[in-house]
C-alpha cells in the first residue's frame, strides 16, 4: 500500500547513489556531476558519487566499502539498462550484505545518453530517473531469491548436426537426451550434402558416425518423426509434450533388414523422394537415404495401396513376418517429457527460387537450385553422384548464380554466409566430375574463414570463372546460334563494365538462408523472441549468443542466423555446456518477482484465478479466499493487475514500488 | 501546435519487448524526443488503470503502454489482459475529459527500436497537438481511512 | 457524569443517511440513552448558533453526511470539525463523494445552464442563474455559493473516521456508536467497516465457476437474472469484488448487482480504477476488435466504476477545460 508512513515505520533510511560515466557513453551527454549534486538533495540520499566505470573493480570496491561505511538501506546505480549490469550491482550489495532487492538500476544509458540529443534534456531526464528510483527504493523489502531444482534431463529439438552435437556431448557428460526429429530421420541438412567446403571433406563420412553414435549412446532417446506441440514449466523443470507420428513400422520391433522395401508390391520405386527433393524416386514404404537413423523404414500413407484402398496383398507384412515391425494400426501418440532445459536447433529453410521467375526456376528443367545440385553430386543420391542434366547427358557448361533471395531489398535483406562458399565447392565438384566450364556470378566474394580464401584461389586455379554482377534473368531466348538449345545468363559484368549474356547447359542457383516456415510457432512454443528476418534472438548478441530471454532455452545452429558448419557445431558445443553448466548447478536461482496474496485483505472474489496462465492460483474452499503457489508463479503480474482490493501484489513490483516511482519520474519540469 | 510546450510522456513498458526495444534503440543510437520517463514492469499485464490514472493526476500529458506483439506475450497472454484494461479505460476517459490519444497500447517487439523511436516521436508530436493535460485536485492533504496520498497539484 | 454530545449534519445528500439512524428502530432508544444529540437539523429544532456556542472539542463525535459543493457546506464542515473530538465522515457522499460527487464530470457553468435554463421543465425566459448576493427593494437577499467541484469531507476538513455505505449499513452504525461510547475506536483515520471486499460475505460467491469470466456484457434489465449465481458469471457487472464489505450484500439479496457505495478496500488507491481493472481483465476475449464491442456494453464507464467516488479519484473531476 501506498503508506507514507508504511516506509517511516521502517526506520532509517540511506539510500547511496552511484553515477555511472561509462567513458564518455554517458557523461558525453550528460552532465553527471550535475546528476550527483541533485541525486545528494533526494530525500534519504545519504551519498551520491560518481565514476568513470562503475562496474570496474575500483568502482565495485567503492560501493561496497560505503554501503559498509555509511551504513546504506538502499542502492541506487545509475548506468546502463538493468539487462546489462543488474545481477552485477545485486552482486556488489549482496557481498557488502546489503539484500540485493534493496538495489535499484537506473537505465540513464541506454534510455538516456545514447537517444538524447540535447545535454540540457538528458541531464534532466537523468535527475528525473534517479528520482524516481530514489522513490521507489523506499518501498523496496529484503527478498529471497527463489530457488528451483534442475532436472538433468535436456531436449534438443531439431536433429541436423547441431542437435546431434549437442546431443552426443551433453550425453557423455551423463546427461539424458531426448532428441526430437521431425522428419523420419536425423541428420538434417548436412546429411543431404556430399562434401563440406573447403576441406571438401565428405559429409556422410563425418556426420553417418555420429548419426551412428546417437543411435547407439544409452543417454540418448531419439524421437525421430516426431514434432514438439506444447512447452510448459519453466527453467529446471520443463514439461514438453511430443507428438509422435505413427511411421506404421515398429521401431523396437525393426531390424533394420529393409526385407519389407524390396517385397512392396510396387516393384519399381515411383513416388518422388522428398528428401532429393523429388530428384529421386521411392517406394511407399522406403527410407528417405540409405545411411538413415535410426534405420527404421517408413510408410507414406498417402501413396500405400493398403491405406488408400485397405485391399494390399501387404508383402511388406509378409516379408517382415514374426519379426512384426510392420504396423498397419499404429497411431498417433503423445509423450510428455520432463526437463530442465531445452537446446532449439531447428535449423533453417531454403529460399524458394519461385520467388524470383527471372532466374527460371520451375520453367526452365534444367535450372537446379543448390540443395539439388548437392543431391546430384551425392554417391547415395538419386545419380549415384553424376551430375546429369534432365535428359541423362553432362552439362557441358554450368552457371552458378550467388544470392539469390540473399541480400536483396525484394527478398531477405541479409547476407545468407554460406552460399560464397558452398558455390565454391559446387564449381569445384563440377569442375571435377564433369570438367565443364563453370561460371560463378557474385555480389561480392564473402570467404572469411579458416581456409575458405585459399579455397576461392584454388577454385580459379581450377578454371573456374567469376563473374562480377547481378544476374538479371536466365532465358532460353536465343540471340545467336551458340545460345541455341541453352540457357542464356544475362549479366552486367561490373567488371567489365557491359552486359553479358553467358549460354549455358545448366543453372544452379544459390538459394540463401531463411527461417523455418513455422519459425514463429516455435517462437511462440518456447516463448522465445525473433531478431530483424525471423531468426531466432539470442539473450544478448556478444555475451550470451546461445541463451534466450527464457531461462533454460538454448539456441544452437542456423535456427539463430545463418551459419555454415564449422560455426553450428562450435555454438552447438556452446549450447550443450550451458545446458551442462545449468544442470550441474543442481539448483537455480530466479529473481523473486513473484506475486503473493495479502490474506487479510482477499475476499476470494477469484478473479484473479482465472486469469494466471500457470495456474498458479486457486479458491481455498476452507479459507475462503484465493491462495498462490510461489512455486509455480513466474511473475507477470496480472494478478495484481486484477485485483480490485490489492490483495494480490508482485514483489518488486507492487502498488507503492510503481507508483512511487512513477510520481519520482513525473515530479521534474520539462 | 504549441512550440513551448513539452508533453510529459510515462511509458510503463514490458521487460522483453518494448523495453528490450529501447534498449536496443539506445544501442543503436537511436535520437528520439527527451519527453518520454520510462518505468518497466515485467508484463504489459501487470499494468492497470490505477497506475495509468496516477501518472496523469502525477502529471502526465500522456501514457504510453508497451505490450508484446499479440501472440507473443513471455507469459503467454498478459498482453492481452493490458489490451482488455486499456480498451475500457479508454472509453471512460472522454467522459473526464480526456482525448482517448492521450493513451496509448503499442506492441513493441524487442527487435523493433525503429517502431520504439517513431512512437515516441509520433506521441510526441500529439501531445504537443492536444496540449497539456491539467488535472485539479483538491490541495488539502487528506487523512483518510484509505491512503494517506500527499495530493500534488498538476 | 455527563452523557458524551454527539451532533449531526447533513450537507450535499439525500437523506437517506437520516433514514439511516431512523432505522436503528429500537437500537436508537439505546443510543439516546448513552450520547446527548446536541444538533441535528433534521429531527431537532437547534440551531448553527447553538453549535457555535458550544466549545472547541465539546462534541464527542461529530457525525457529517453529504459531500460538500457550497460555502454553507464548508462552513459546516469547518465548524463541526472544530467542535468535535471524532469527526466522522458518515455515508458515501461524505465519503468519497457518492452520487452528487458525479457532478464532477461537469462544470458548474454545465450544471448551472442545465438546470436553470435547459431543463424542460423551467420557464427561465431572462436566463436568470441564482446569485450569491441580490439586492432587491425589501433588502439584501444571500445565497450560499455554489463551488466549482464537489469535495469529499476529508478534501474540504480533516476526517477521524469513515461510516460508508449508502446509506451505512444499521449495523455498522450500531457498532461506531459503541465503540464511541466505550471509548474503544480504532487508530484515526479508519474506515469503521471490514477491510475485505463484499464477495466475502455474499452467498453466491461459492457458486463462481472454476475460472471466472465474462463472456458478454449485460445491464441487469437486458436478462432474467438467477437468483443464487454470481452475477459477474452470468455478464453482469457487479462491484462486489471491489467493494468493501458490511453491509451483509443487501443488493446482492434482492437480485441487483454491488455498484459499490461502500468503497474501496485499503488495497485499493482509486476505486474506480481498481474496479474497472478487474471488470475489464473478466472480459473473456483476446480478439481487439470484440474487446471494444464488449467495453461499448458498458454504456457509462465513469458512472458506472466511480458511482459513490468520482471525487474522491485520483482524477477528481472532469479535465481539459480549466475553470
Amino acid at each position: 500500500m501506498l503508506l507514507r508512513d508504511e516506509f517511516s515505520k521502517n526506520g532509517d533510511i540511506r539510500i547511496g547513489v552511484y553515477v555511472c560515466d561509462c567513458g564518455t557513453n554517458i557523461a558525453g551527454k550528460v552532465r553527471v556531476p550535475e546528476v550527483v549534486e541533485y541525486a545528494g538533495t533526494l530525500p534519504h540520499v545519504v551519498v551520491a558519487k560518481e565514476y568513470k566505470y562503475m562496474c570496474s573493480d575500483p568502482g565495485q570496491d567503492m560501493i561496497r566499502r560505503e554501503i559498509k561505511e555509511q551504513k546504506l538501506n538502499r542502492l541506487l546505480v545509475a548506468a546502463c539498462s538493468p539487462h546489462v549490469h543488474e545481477e552485477t550491482f545485486r552482486n556488489v550489495a549482496a557481498q557488502a550484505g546489503l539484500n540485493p532487492f534493496l538495489f535499484q538500476m537506473v537505465n540513464i544509458r541506454e534510455l538516456v545518453s545514447w537517444v538524447t540529443k540535447d545535454p540540457d534534456k538528458a541531464t534532466a531526464k537523468a535527475k528525473d530517473m534517479i528520482r524516481a528510483a530514489a522513490n521507489r527504493v523506499l518501498f523496496h523489502e529484503e527478498l529471497e531469491p527463489l530457488k528451483y531444482h534442475i532436472k538433468r534431463n535436456v531436449v534438443i529439438v531439431g536433429g541436423g548436426i547441431a542437435g546431434i552435437h549437442a546431443a552426443l556431448l551433453l550425453a557423455d557428460s551423463g546427461e539424458h537426451v531426448y532428441l526430437v526429429e521431425r522428419e523420419s530421420s536425423i541428420g538434417g541438412h548436412m546429411a543431404m550434402f556430399d562434401k563440406t567446403f573447403p576441406t571438401l571433406d565428405c559429409a556422410a563420412c563425418i556426420l553417418t558416425p555420429k548419426m551412428t553414435m546417437v543411435k547407439s549412446h544409452p543417454n540418448i532417446t531419439i524421437m525421430s518423426y516426431s514434432e514438439v506441440v506444447e512447452v510448459n514449466g519453466f527453467v529446471g523443470d520443463f514439461k514438453v509434450k511430443v507428438r509422435k507420428k505413427p511411421r506404421y513400422v515398429d521401431e523396437e520391433n525393426c531390424v533394420g533388414c529393409f526385407e519389407c522395401i524390396d517385397a512392396c508390391v510396387f516393384k519399381d520405386a515411383r513416388y518422388p523422394n522428398e528428401f532429393d527433393f523429388g530428384l529421386g524416386k521411392r517406394k511407399p514404404i522406403y527410407m528417405p537415404f540409405p545411411q538413415a537413423v535410426p534405420p527404421v523404414p517408413v510408410i507414406d500413407a498417402d501413396t500405400c495401396i493398403e491405406f488408400k484402398t485397405g485391399k494390399c496383398p501387404k508383402e511388406c507384412l509378409k516379408a517382415c513376418g514374426e519379426r512384426a515391425g510392420i504396423d498397419f494400426a499404429q497411431k498417433e501418440e503423445i509423450v510428455e517429457l520432463e526437463v530442465g532445459s531445452i537446446i532449439v536447433a531447428t535449423g533453417f529453410d531454403s529460399f524458394d527460387p519461385k520467388k524470383m521467375p527471372q532466374y527460371g526456376y520451375g520453367i526452365y528443367s534444367n535450372v537446379y537450385t543448390s540443395l539439388e545440385a548437392e543431391r546430384l553430386f551425392n554417391a547415395s543420391g538419386p545419380t549415384a553422384g553424376e551430375l546429369v542434366l534432365r535428359d541423362g547427358s553432362k552439362p557441358k557448361s554450368v552457371g552458378i548464380i550467388h544470392c539469390v533471395g540473399s541480400r536483396d531489398e525484394n527478398h531477405n535483406r541479409w547476407c545468407s554466409r554460406v552460399c560464397c562458399m558452398y558455390s565454391m565447392k559446387l564449381a569445384h565438384l563440377v569442375k571435377e566430375r564433369t570438367n565443364a566450364d563453370v561460371f560463378n556470378f557474385y555480389i561480392d566474394i564473402r570467404a572469411a574463414g579458416k581456409g575458405y580464401e585459399e579455397f576461392y584461389n584454388r577454385t580459379m586455379e581450377e578454371g573456374v570463372q567469376y563473374i562480377r554482377g547481378k544476374v538479371a534473368e536466365v532465358t532460353d531466348n536465343a540471340q545467336t546460334k551458340d545460345e541455341e538449345g541453352k540457357l542464356v545468363i544475362r549479366v552486367e559484368d561490373t567488371l567489365l563494365g557491359m552486359i553479358r549474356r553467358i549460354p549455358v547447359d545448366m543453372v544452379i542457383l544459390s538459394v540463401g538462408l531463411e527461417p523455418q516456415h513455422d519459425a514463429l510457432e516455435v517462437t511462440k512454443m518456447f516463448n522465445i523472441s525473433c531478431s530483424g528476418g525471423g531468426w531466432f534472438m539470442e539473450r544478448h548478441p556478444k555475451l550470451a549468443p546461445v541463451s534466450t530471454m527464457s531461462g533454460g532455452v538454448f539456441l544452437a545452429g542456423a535456427c539463430q542466423a545463418p551459419k555454415d558448419i564449422p560455426d553450428t557445431v562450435a555454438q552447438a558445443g556452446a549450447a550443450a555446456s550451458e545446458a551442462l553448466a545449468l544442470s550441474h548447478k543442481g539448483v537455480i536461482e530466479v529473481e523473486p518477482n513473484t506475486a503473493f496474496i495479502d490474506e487479510t485483505l482477499c475476499s476470494g472474489c477469484q478473479v484473479c484465478v482465472g486469469l494466471c496462465p500457470y495456474s498458479a492460483i486457486s479458491y481455498d474452499q476452507e479459507k475462503k479466499i484465493s491462495i498462490l503457489n510461489q512455486a509455480l508463479c513466474q511473475g507477470c503480474g496480472v494478478c495484481a493487475g486484477a485485483c480490485p482490493s490489492g490483495a494480490a501484489q508482485q514483489h518488486l513490483f507492487n502498488d507503492s514500488q510503481l507508483m512511487a516511482e512513477i510520481e519520482g519520474a513525473l515530479a521534474g519540469v520539462l | 501546435m504549441n512550440k513551448e510546450f513539452e508533453p510529459k510522456i510515462l511509458g510503463i513498458l514490458c521487460n522483453w519487448c518494448s523495453y528490450m526495444a529501447s534498449d536496443l534503440a539506445g544501442t543503436s543510437r537511436s535520437q528520439y524526443p527527451p519527453n518520454i520517463r520510462v518505468v518497466r514492469v515485467m508484463c504489459s499485464g501487470r499494468i492497470e488503470p490505477q497506475l495509468i490514472l496516477w501518472a496523469f493526476q502525477q502529471g502526465a500529458d500522456g501514457v504510453l503502454v508497451g505490450g508484446c506483439n499479440p501472440g507473443d506475450c513471455h507469459y503467454q497472454e498478459g498482453n492481452y489482459k493490458a489490451l482488455r484494461r486499456v480498451t475500457l479505460l479508454k472509453t471512460m476517459l472522454p467522459q473526464f475529459g480526456i482525448e482517448p490519444e492521450r493513451l496509448r497500447l503499442e506492441w513493441i517487439c524487442a527487435s523493433c527500436a525503429e517502431e520504439m523511436r517513431k512512437t515516441v516521436e509520433e506521441f510526441t508530436n500529439t501531445l504537443c497537438r492536444l496540449g497539456p493535460l491539467k488535472v485539479q485536485i483538491p490541495q488539502i492533504i487528506p487523512v483518510t481511512g484509505k491512503a494517506v496520498v500527499e495530493y500534488v497539484q498538476t | 457524569m455527563s452523557k458524551p454530545k454527539v451532533a449531526f449534519y447533513w450537507c450535499a445528500s439525500c437523506g437517506g443517511c437520516e433514514e439511516a439512524v431512523v432505522d436503528l428502530a429500537d437500537a436508537i432508544l439505546g443510543v439516546v440513552d448513552a450520547v446527548d444529540i446536541v444538533f441535528w437539523p433534521v429531527a431537532m429544532d437547534f440551531k448553527r448558533e447553538d453549535v457555535e456556542a458550544l466549545k472547541d472539542g465539546e462534541l464527542a463525535a461529530g457525525f457529517v453526511n453529504g459531500a460538500i459543493r457550497t460555502s454553507e457546506q464548508e462552513e459546516m464542515a469547518h465548524l463541526m470539525r472544530r467542535k468535535s473530538q471524532a469527526l466522522i465522515a458518515f455515508g458515501s457522499c461524505s465519503h468519497t463523494g457518492g452520487i452528487p460527487g458525479l457532478a464532477n464530470l461537469y462544470t458548474r457553468e454545465d450544471i448551472l445552464k442545465r438546470v436553470y435554463i435547459e431543463n424542460p421543465s423551467i420557464v427561465n425566459p431572462n436566463h436568470i442563474l441564482p446569485q450569491e448576493k441580490s439586492v432587491e427593494t425589501e433588502g439584501t437577499l444571500r445565497l450560499p455559493a455554489f463551488k466549482d467541484d464537489v469535495r469529499t469531507l476529508d478534501q474540504t476538513v480533516e476526517v477521524d473516521y469513515y461510516l460508508p455505505g449508502c446509506p451505512p449499513p444499521v449495523n455498522l452504525i450500531v457498532n461506531a456508536v459503541t465503540a464511541l461510547v466505550e471509548g474503544k475506536l480504532p487508530p484515526k483515520g479508519s474506515v469503521l467497516a471490514p477491510d475485505v471486499a463484499l464477495c466475502s460475505e455474499c452467498e453466491r460467491n461459492a457458486t463462481k465457476p472454476e475460472k471466472l469470466s465474462m463472456k458478454d456484457v449485460k445491464r441487469p434489465h437486458e436478462i432474467i437474472i438467477d437468483g443464487e449465481n454470481c452475477l459477474l458469471a452470468q455478464g453482469v457487472i457487479c462491484l462486489g469484488p471491489a467493494t468493501r464489505s458490511g453491509c451483509g450484500a443487501a443488493c446482492l439479496n434482492a437480485n441487483m448487482p454491488c455498484t459499490g457505495c461502500m468503497g474501496a478496500t485499503s488495497g485499493a488507491l482509486d476505486y474506480g480504477a481498481k474496479a474497472l481493472s478487474a471488470m475489464a481483465s473478466l472480459l473473456d476475449s483476446n480478439d481487439a476488435e470484440e474487446i471494444k464491442s464488449m467495453t461499448a456494453k458498458i454504456v457509462d464507464p465513469a458512472g458506472t466504476f466511480y458511482r459513490y467516488s468520482l471525487p474522491a479519484s485520483f482524477l477528481h473531476r472532469r479535465v481539459g477545460r480549466p475553470g
